[in-house]
């Protein structure tokens, strides 16, 4: 399912959600009706580019290119959104 | 009308080695601002306590919005809004517009009496993030609403349209209890109709005003295995539609043989206050023998980290057995000490709804009851100040 993801679909997030940096937790978090989700680095790192302007190609590239040291990332990436679009924390 | 608020379910944060007199424990992250006790309603199983009519003056707006600032500092995100009905609260836009200034997620969690349209949309230009709208009446109240009649009931259905027309996330609550739960299928149609993003469906908890009610509320073991087989039937038929709709579905601990786990663990995530200002681990809390601070007297750092009641049940220096020896404990910390303490009158016990605990008979006895008893709704003790006062005095 997340491999079927094209490049030029634009992620944005669910109204559901609020997402912000939370200095407390060190990490960025989803919010939404008396929950919390604390995300890890690079879901944070990804979600942070989702804003329903940049498409997916756009988000790889820029992180790409932000974390020129981690090789090819794109596939985790799509991944990623794939099963962030699973949680309804994203609208494709 | 209040709500037993759930955890958030994000990991708690490392212990703080930085302060003297220290527990172990997290961060306050959910922050629950009972603004006050008055409530147009008299639910039969409100879980404010039995002695509200003898509580004190309520904080002013000034000190609420400190009470929230210093939450935040201390990483406190989610905050919740309740009473009593806290549209009551006439300075309530104000109190949510600093509470979304400061960066906090804002739950208004009401009753929908005294809301309209217009209150609404200035909550909204406040910054109010969600409305949980709580289907509680009272029994003759959700039977009538089920049937379609009845003004309270029609003010409540026309508030749940204009908040989702307004934009806001809904969360729908419906305690349920042996008087409604046979007819879950018509209450989660209503809420599928009314397009509630989170539909909260919990059999009330036997604590304040549902513990004096527990023969009346308590449902039978076949009548919860129904609603709960109807439940999941539906859960699966919405997603297979493609219906977003989240159905949560709480049972009661009475037919469990281990308790739930106290809040995410005793001053571990969740924080209280009350009208008056008192900070508690929990909103039942106050009933135990215990000494609470309040926000006036103390910061809430200081009543956070090192208060010897938010302390009290921290680690597992407190436990006897069964629990001291029980290689459960790290689950369920002993349960809920509320519950052991209304029980067996000593909070430190294990919860008798666990089935190791001496006091369990009790429990079982209550859901061997729960088989045998008569419904009479008129029987219940409702939440009023006349009845308040009657508890304030004992
Ligand atoms: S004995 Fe105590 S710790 Fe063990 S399961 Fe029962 S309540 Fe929990
Ligand atoms: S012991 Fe009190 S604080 Fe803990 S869950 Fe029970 S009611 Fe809440």
């Amino acid at each position: 399912m997340s491999n079927s993801i094209a490049l030029h679909t634009v992620p944005k997030l669910n109204r559901l959600f609020r997402f912000q940096w939370e200095q407390a937790q060190e990490a960025y978090v989803l919010l939404y009706p008396e929950g919390m989700i604390q995300l890890n680095g690079p879901a944070g790192e990804i979600l942070a580019l989702v804003d329903g302007e940049r498409d997916v190609q756009q988000i790889i590239a820029q992180l790409q290119q932000k974390f020129a040291d981690a090789g090819d990332i794109s596939q985790d990436i799509v991944e990623f959104l794939g099963e962030a679009h699973a949680q309804n924390w994203i609208t494709l | 009308m209040r709500k037993t608020g759930s955890p958030c379910s994000g990991q708690s944060g490392l212990p703080n080695p930085a302060f003297g007199h220290e527990k172990p424990h997290g961060k306050p992250l959910w922050l629950l601002a009972e603004l006050t006790y008055k409530c147009p309603l008299q639910c039969p199983y409100c879980s404010n306590p039995l002695d509200f009519a003898g509580a004190g003056a309520e904080l002013t707006t000034q000190q609420w919005l400190d009470v929230f600032a210093q939450g935040r500092e201390m990483g406190a995100v989610q905050l919740g809004f309740s009473g009593g009905e806290p549209l009551v609260r006439q300075d309530l836009a104000d109190l949510i517009a600093g509470a979304h200034e400061l960066g906090y997620y804002t739950n208004l969690i009401t009753s929908g009496v005294g809301l309209n349209a217009a209150k609404m949309a200035a909550f909204k230009q406040a910054g109010l993030d969600h409305i949980q709208i709580s289907f509680q009446a009272s029994d003759a109240d959700v039977n009538n609403m089920l049937a379609g009649s009845k003004k309270a009931f029609e003010q409540k259905l026309a508030m749940a349209r204009e908040v989702k027309a307004q934009g806001y996330p809904m969360v729908l609550n419906f305690v349920t209890h042996r008087h409604n739960i046979d007819q879950i299928d018509r209450i989660i149609e209503l809420c599928v109709a009314l397009e509630a993003d989170y539909v909260e469906l919990a059999t009330c908890q036997y604590y304040g005003w549902a513990y004096e009610n527990t023969e009346q509320l308590l449902p039978t073991q076949a009548q919860l295995a129904h609603a709960e087989a109807v439940t999941n039937d539906y859960r699966e038929r919405l997603a297979a539609a493609g219906n977003p709709i989240k159905l949560i579905f709480v049972t009661p601990d009475y037919y469990e043989e281990r308790p739930k786990g106290c809040m995410n663990g005793w001053g571990q995530v969740f924080l209280t206050v009350t009208p008056d200002g008192t900070a508690l681990p929990c909103h039942s809390a106050r009933m135990l023998p215990l000494e609470f601070p309040n926000v006036a007297d103390s910061t809430l750092k200081e009543i956070w980290d090192a208060n010897p009641s938010f302390n009290y049940f921290r680690g597992d220096d407190w436990m006897q057995e069964p629990c001291r020896s029980c290689d459960e404990k790290d689950k369920d910390f002993g349960g809920c000490h509320c519950q052991a303490y209304m029980l067996t009158g000593d909070m430190h016990n294990a919860d008798p709804v666990c089935s190791k605990s001496a006091h369990h008979h009790k429990i079982v006895t209550a859901r061997e009851r729960a088989e045998t008893v008569t419904n009479a709704p008129d029987q219940f003790v409702y939440r009023n100040e006349r009845n308040s006062r009657v508890f304030a005095k004992g």
